[in-house]
């Protein structure tokens, strides 16, 4: 009855698809690969042989007065309290990307699933959220932070949840975007005429879908938050008493003085945070970049 | 450009062995390979195909609009006696707009959304034929009346999203042919039109041909589109150009199988309703690793063993303008005996039941 | 042209779908007007018949197709699908009702979701019903696969952007008939294809119309291949009927002014056959503002007075022919 075969071009479509199958990049898996590394060094930092981060390793005697310059004793040197920078730099990781992860998928889960319905079910609910969503961009994030932190406390839950806030509209508004652009396809409302129930198709037929370009969002919001911890340590908005990048970072740029003759102080702490977000902004591009072409090649 | 000594005026395109390849990373797709023709001043040919034969390609390929990465083109482009491979951008510039210009599929993304009518089709005649802004003007509201567009002077201050597709069509082929050029590249030209305005825009691309005595190239993969509108007409496969002849010889006595399948794939509205549609298994061929031998035999009904391992040339039928690329062409001994073969099988597959 | 009225409804007990005074509106955002995209049409197919509409863009005829399925629910009228009114049906009883007509989408690509596994995608109509074991929908689902001629093994493993338009929309065709449906609408399925492809998928919509015993409505703007697939033949202008009358005779004896321009205007594959327009067509209207009387009058060669105040009804003018003109061709 039917003419066409499926053995036609079958094995040539194999091969093709396997040729299709573009790589992502050695650039990704390198990016990644730092991301991973300083996760597990910030996750670990307690147990590694570290010098005390909160210890005085004055040494008059041998070395003078500090800061120590970089030596075998302190890799990264030592700051004006002869504390070893090497290893707040790692203790510092810890709360630096803690604030980062927990700021974005708060953001994710809230923004994302506030954006989905929005976009899916449209009307007054979108218009709703839509607007909330106008009102967090358009209050001054800096003014935000210094109200919370004033009233309330400076804890590591309360620094992450303030840059979770502000991150809810822009990952909202993408997948809002996202959904309103996936719902409009064909096979949404395929899914609609089989009679898929309204959380069916959002679950199974769009979520898949708008994942997609969220998650590359992802990456680059966690360096986003990262940068944005950095600026608020800098101004002694960050996580009271704890040891951060920003809060390093502001240490070791307290003077000009300071910069100039002791620069490694604050080099350690940039160097990380440099690298750190500019790895998750490299990985994050090259994400989106390559499930783009994935999904419009034919 | 006529050489009245000559036997045969001098073509106004000749393209010899043109090939195109595109370096992407699976390999080189080789979407042109090796095409050749020749057209006269006036002259229209239809180049058909479907998708994945090539035929864009070609006609961006000759016209020169290509981007420079990863492509490769070689070959030979002669417009007028000027050969035109090799040049670089800056000499095509000179070229596009006042000897070769293209209309091409869709209006809506082919006219700048953001500036008004008047003034895009005002650019070329300024930029090419050096004319002041007040005789522009005057020039773009005479080519809307060409094109048939009424209220011309109101339409030259609209936006094209304040026109409909028709109408932005023919907005575009007033700025084709804005600088009177002698050659016409329309590129599926009414594809995204309504059937009514489709024959319309056909009409008004011929009849602009006729009195401008351009010469045009309409690549589509319509075959009717082509069957009123040409002169000659050259079908596509693989890259290649497999069938060549005058419009009214290819209809009557076509050659190539692959015409003969795409010629009886169409409903035609003559058919009564119902009437089972002659099909092409398979899928068109991969053109990084084209097949060996003629590129259409694993689809070819028709097709024997040599037909897999050899490569068909084109050959010249008693009418010197109708050339075509087979070992087995329509009319020829295998062929009809292959045919008695097809038919035999279906009717002992539809007697087989009755045993 | 463009009429309203019944004389070319059936009675008969085998009417299977039944649309009566079908109007669709769609209001323009912030500005009060509406879009009149369907103004009041009825037609009716039999069990197993094949009805084509044909129409050229803003003709209404993809609304209509959505419509019976109530995506979006139309602004009024009856649809009235094997004894039971869709109207008014509640959420849940469209649901159910859902699954006896089923859609083919003119996109081959975006109709199937690009993140799932293709079998996945033809299976889930099951799970949805959580109709049969797991072992039925199994063997229900390669059955279908092949006879559409998709090697099931290979949906299994691949997505969509892994096949081509023909088979996305072979795909497409196995997902709308795992229900077992009585009727399915194809809403442009093969504009989109290749010449030769559309054969194909023509050729199988025909096959498995048999073989399922189905009832098919085909919207499309091609004239020729609606002709070719259809029993009967509705054309549509601005949201109105012009003309309804079986596929062959339609062609043959065109009797409203707008068919026949339809039907002259298709390029023949055939050298002899030269376009000569017979009259200026002008610009199409919007559906916003669509003229008053006959909404074709405005570009109609047989118009007459009558047609810019009266607006025509459909009328028996030759057996099972019918159509809504004042003036209408004669033979």
């Amino acid at each position: 009855m039917s003419e066409e075969t499926v053995t036609v071009s079958d094995s040539a479509d194999t091969e093709i698809n396997a040729a299709i199958q573009k790589k992502i990049g050695w650039g990704f898996w390198l990016a990644i690969s730092w991301v991973i590394f300083i996760t597990l060094l910030a996750i670990l930092a307690p147990y590694l042989n570290l010098k005390d981060p909160r210890g005085y390793f004055i040494d008059i005697d041998g070395n003078g007065r500090p800061p120590y310059s970089p030596s075998f004793e302190h890799w990264f040197g030592t700051d004006k309290d002869a504390r070893d920078i090497f290893s707040r730099s790692l203790h510092g990781a810890r709360i630096s990307l803690i604030v980062g992860f927990s700021a974005i998928s708060f953001g994710f889960i809230v923004g994302g699933s506030l954006g989905i319905i929005a976009g899916y079910f449209r009307g007054w609910l979108d218009k709703v959220i839509s607007f909330t969503f106008i009102i967090l961009l358009s209050f001054p994030s800096l003014v935000l932070a210094i109200m919370l932190t004033a009233l309330l406390n400076r804890s590591l839950f309360t620094i992450s949840m303030i840059l979770g806030i502000l991150s809810i509209a822009p990952v909202g508004r993408l997948a809002r975007a996202s959904t309103l652009q996936f719902s409009d396809r064909e096979f949404v409302l395929a899914a609609r005429q089989i009679g898929a129930s309204d959380s069916r198709i959002i679950l199974r037929e769009l979520l898949p879908n708008v994942v997609i370009p969220m998650s590359a969002l992802a990456l680059l919001g966690m360096a986003v938050a990262i940068v944005a911890e950095g600026g608020l340590a800098f101004l002694g908005l960050s996580v009271s008493q704890g040891i951060t990048w920003g809060s390093l970072i502001q240490i070791g740029s307290d003077s000009a003085t300071t910069l100039e003759n002791a620069p490694w102080i604050a080099f350690f702490p940039i160097l990380l945070l440099f690298l750190t977000v500019l790895s998750l902004n490299f990985a994050g591009d090259r994400l989106r970049s390559h499930l783009d072409v994935k999904e419009s090649s034919l | 450009m006529n050489d009245s000594e000559s036997s045969s005026p001098t073509p106004l395109l000749e393209v010899s062995d043109l090939k195109t390849y595109f370096r992407t990373e699976r390999g080189t797709v080789k979407a042109v390979d090796g095409v050749s023709f020749s057209l006269q001043r006036g002259q229209s040919l239809g180049i058909v195909g479907e998708s994945g034969s090539g035929k864009t390609v070609l006609s961006r390929s000759i016209m020169g609009l290509l981007g420079r990465n990863n492509l490769i083109r070689e070959g030979s482009i002669k417009f007028n006696g000027q050969e035109l491979m090799g040049l670089s951008v800056k000499e095509m510039r000179s070229i596009w707009g006042q000897e070769m210009s293209m209309i091409f599929q869709d209006p809506m993304t082919s006219l700048n959304p953001v500036m008004k009518i008047g003034r895009q089709i005002a650019e070329p005649l300024m930029l090419h034929l050096g004319m002041n802004k007040s005789e522009a003007r005057l020039t773009a509201e005479k080519l809307l009346t060409d094109v048939r567009i009424p209220e011309p002077q109101r339409r030259l201050n609209q936006y094209p999203h304040e026109l409909s597709g028709g109408m932005r069509q023919r907005v575009m082929i007033a700025i084709a042919l804005a600088c009177g050029p002698t050659l016409l590249f329309a590129d599926e030209p009414t594809t995204a039109l309504d059937v009514t305005v489709q024959a319309e825009i056909l009409h008004l691309i011929n009849e602009q041909r006729v009195d401008r005595n351009m010469s045009l190239i309409l690549v589509t993969h319509n075959i009717g589109v082509v069957a009123g509108n040409t002169d000659v007409i050259a079908v596509m496969y693989g890259g290649k150009i497999v069938e060549k002849a005058p419009t009214k010889t290819l209809f009557s006595s076509y050659k190539m199988p692959y015409t003969e399948a795409l010629m009886r794939s169409i409903p035609k509205l003559r058919q009564a309703s119902h009437t089972r549609l002659a099909t092409i298994p398979g899928r068109p061929p991969d053109m990084v690793n084209p097949p060996l031998g003629c590129n259409f035999a694993p689809r070819c009904a028709y097709a024997r063993p040599k037909c897999l391992v050899e490569e068909p040339e084109l050959t010249v039928t008693e009418n010197p303008e109708h050339v075509y690329a087979c070992f087995y062409p329509v009319g020829s001994p295998e062929y009809h005996e292959r045919k008695l073969e097809l038919s035999q099988r279906v009717d002992s597959l539809s007697t087989g039941g009755q045993n | 042209m463009a009429g309203t009225g019944k004389a070319h409804l059936r009675n008969s007990p085998d009417v299977l779908l039944s649309v009566n005074d079908l109007v669709v509106e769609f209001p323009v955002a912030r500005t009060g007007l509406k879009v009149n995209a369907v103004s009041g049409i009825s037609f009716d197919v039999i069990k197993g018949e094949t009805l084509g509409i044909v129409g050229e863009s803003g003709c209404g005829k993809s609304t209509t197709g959505r419509a019976i399925m109530q995506l979006p629910a139309p602004t009024s009228g009856s649809i009235d699908f094997n004894g039971q009114e869709l109207t008014t049906l509640s959420k849940d009883d469209m649901r159910d009702a859902r699954t006896k007509i089923q859609m083919i989408f003119q996109d081959p690509i975006s109709s199937l979701n690009p993140r799932r596994k293709v079998r996945d995608i033809v299976l889930e109509p099951l799970l949805v019903w959580k109709r049969g074991t797991q072992e039925e929908r199994d063997i229900l689902v390669n059955k279908i696969l092949e006879d559409v001629g998709i090697d099931p093994q290979r949906a299994a493993e691949s997505y969509p952007h892994q096949f081509s338009g023909g088979q996305c929309q072979r795909i497409s065709i196995a997902r709308s008939l795992v229900l077992d449906p009585q009727m399915i609408i194809c809403d442009e399925p093969v504009s989109a294809l290749d010449v030769s492809v559309q054969a194909q998928v023509i050729n199988l919509l025909e096959d498995l119309k048999a073989k399922y015993g189905l009832t098919l409505i085909f919207i499309a703007h091609d004239l020729a291949v609606v002709k070719s697939i259809s029993d009967r033949v509705l054309v549509m202008y601005l949201g109105k009927m012009c003309e309804l009358a079986s596929s062959d005779d339609l062609y043959a004896r065109p009797r409203h002014p707008y068919t026949n321009i339809l039907v002259d205007s298709i390029p023949e594959p055939d050298p002899e056959v030269i376009y000569a327009p017979t009259a200026v067509m002008g610009e199409p209207p919007s559906p916003i503002n669509p003229p008053a009387g006959c909404r074709f009058n405005p570009r109609c060669p047989n118009v007459q007075d009558r047609c810019r105040v009266e607006e025509p009804e459909m009328r028996e003018i030759a057996p099972a022919h019918f159509v809504a003109c004042h003036n209408p061709l004669t033979y």
